[in-house]
């Protein structure tokens, strides 16, 4: 559970399957000026979906905006009891601007659940997670989880204003001890941020620190976690094309004893150790 | 019940549909049952650990992609070690693709996979994105002939050469192939491309040029195969830009034996068994009784576009 990341073996016997499915939109409606939420009927294996995998979305066409690639986006609910998959986005290119138009009824084709997702250790007591924006939608699936290990969640919710802190609500019901940080009123500096997270880890309240979203908030997570000695993991974007491992273009670089290498964050990740991941 | 099965340059497949280097790997194993292709072609290997180009490596263009990927391999004792097993379990015959810098390093590669597990080599020598300026062995004849030549020396196991269609003469390359000894063709490669960003300035692949691949180029990889099919006694494995059933049996009716799927997995990771299916189908439909049947038979008769001559 703990131990540095590893590259999945070729062909595990325990992958799960991975199903390019149409699916069909129940809702698709803006939750602010910025973010986007959609939620589509979509059956097994979709719904199997765990915490910090991701779905590669086939995007329509759009009047001009004709995406010719997939565009990967992280699972924001994934619920076999209801059969849907639910995402949060922002609008921020080509492919999220051809999403826009999807309607209720609406067909789209998802690829999925793709990547490896979070781990959570069940002799952890207490987490925190630290995320901004769209990277606040990678981790409230993360928090339900540890929530039902009886895992205790602090979540610093970072954003521009408080009006864009994006899901304090299902952190909020899950028990978590919801912390909005704000650059509006400079509680979101790194250093404010980084002096929380050590009160936290300090207090004994931080066995583990998971981020997303902010390579501010990456780089101080990884610092203080690297500090205290508590474990800890990033999920990380990157411009994909095939999502399955194939075609090497969204690799980053990792530190692994003492190099450089590359990974693909398709495969080997999108979720990595805290201590090998690099700023972005 | 249509039949399928196509030989191609001394390997036996079940159905002419394969994919195309570099937009396959093990990951596919999770979508489908891989036993369906006809043959398995890897993600290009080299000799040594390289470690690929910098990012971003793709980008999107009309109907297709530009990529610079840059060929990151582990190296080939890793790929023995690890990747020719992984295969063995799966019935398809695995083609191994290859690339080196050197005549002589091509020939190292091609001698070190002649091992069980190995059923056929790809000689990649069209990749645009290992050489500077995006040049290749497979522009020019003379080069060619000599690593052709070499790799043939090298291996007893089927040898299909991958062209490249940045070069001004497709035809003269593929007949130095044949001549040097190939058994297959691949026609072809991406097209050297490249692309700009009109915020920033900047070119939008961090290799400033790359290969364009996918539908866009269909119809130019398509030529290419119809050219090099009027002057060529080796099979030709045509590949660009093939989507769906009818791609494919376009290139079939040019002259190709068999076909490689490649950019459209990435949209489509069934594309590969859909074509296969389609193939079939199309076959049934129009009362086919045999895939073979489909190779070359373009009714081009009294056109006047006298290709051969115009490439020659």
């Amino acid at each position: 559970m703990l131990e540095a990341h590893a590259t999945r073996p070729a062909g595990a016997a325990n992958a799960p399957a991975v199903s390019d499915c149409p699916t069909e939109v129940v809702s698709h409606v803006a939750v602010n000026a910025e973010y986007r939420h959609l939620v589509l009927r979509a059956g097994a294996p979709a719904t199997l979906a765990e915490p910090g995998q991701f779905f590669h979305l086939l995007c329509p066409a759009n009047g001009e905006d004709k995406p010719y690639l997939r565009r990967p986006m992280s699972t924001y609910r994934a619920d076999p009891a209801t059969g849907t998959v639910e995402f949060l986005y922002k609008v921020t290119g080509l492919g999220t601007r051809a999403l826009t138009a999807l309607a209720s009824g609406d067909e789209l084709n998802i690829l999925g659940p793709l990547g490896v997702g979070f781990r959570l250790d069940p002799a952890w007591r207490t987490i925190v997670v630290l995320g901004r924006g769209v990277g606040l939608a990678t981790l409230a699936p993360l928090a339900e989880a540890a929530h039902a290990l009886g895992i205790a969640v602090t979540a610093i919710l970072s954003a521009r204003r408080a009006d864009l802190v994006m899901s304090a609500e299902r952190f909020a019901a899950i028990g978590a001890q919801v912390v909005p940080v704000l650059d509006s009123d400079g509680s979101s500096e790194p250093a404010r941020v980084a002096a929380l997270l050590d009160g936290l880890a300090e207090a004994g309240r931080a066995d583990a620190v998971f981020t997303c979203g902010s390579n501010r908030l990456f780089r101080l997570a990884k610092d203080v976690a690297a500090r205290r000695g508590i474990a800890g993991q990033v999920a990380l974007e990157q411009q994909m094309a095939c999502g399955l491992g194939m075609c090497f273009c969204c690799v980053r670089k990792f530190e692994v004893d003492g190099r450089l290498v590359d990974r693909r964050v398709c495969w080997d990740g999108p979720v990595f150790d805290l201590k090998e991941a690099t700023s972005w | 019940m249509v039949k399928l099965a196509v030989d191609v340059g001394g390997l036996a497949l079940a159905n002419p549909v394969m994919p195309a280097s570099g937009t396959f790997a093990e990951g596919l194993d999770r979508v489908f049952d891989l036993n369906r292709l006809g043959a398995f072609v890897t993600k290009t290997i080299t000799q040594d650990f390289r470690a690929g180009n910098p990012v971003p490596r793709v980008c999107e263009s009309a109907e297709g992609l530009l990529n610079s990927i840059g060929i990151p391999s582990k190296g080939l004792a890793h790929f023995i070690e690890h990747v020719v097993p992984f295969y063995a379990r799966f019935s398809p015959p695995l083609v191994v693709s290859i690339s080196a810098p050197t005549v002589d390093g091509f020939a190292a590669m091609a001698r070190a996979l002649t091992i069980p597990g190995v059923a056929g080599i790809e000689a990649n020598i069209s990749c645009p994105n290992i050489e500077e300026d995006g040049k290749s062995f497979a522009m020019e004849p003379r080069l060619t002939a000599q690593v052709t030549e070499a790799l043939r020396r090298a291996t007893s196991l089927p040898l299909w050469v991958k062209l490249t269609p940045n070069t001004g003469d497709i035809v003269a390359v593929a007949r130095a192939a044949e001549t040097g000894g190939a058994d297959a063709v691949v026609v072809s490669n991406t097209i050297l491309a490249m692309r700009i960003d009109t915020d920033t300035f900047r070119p939008k692949l961090g290799n400033v040029l790359g290969g364009l691949s996918g539908p866009a180029i269909k119809p130019i990889a398509l030529r290419m195969v119809y050219q090099c099919a009027a002057r060529l006694g080796i099979p030709i494995i045509g590949c660009g830009g093939i989507a769906t059933a009818e791609d494919a049996v376009e290139y079939l009716l040019a002259g190709a034996s068999a076909v490689q799927v490649g950019t459209t997995t990435f949209v489509r990771p069934t594309a590969m068994i859909g074509v296969i299916d389609g193939l079939a189908a199309f076959c049934r439909r129009r009362g086919i009784a045999d895939v073979n049947n489909l190779v070359g038979a373009v009714a081009d008769a009294g056109f006047d576009g006298q290709v051969a001559e115009a490439a020659s």
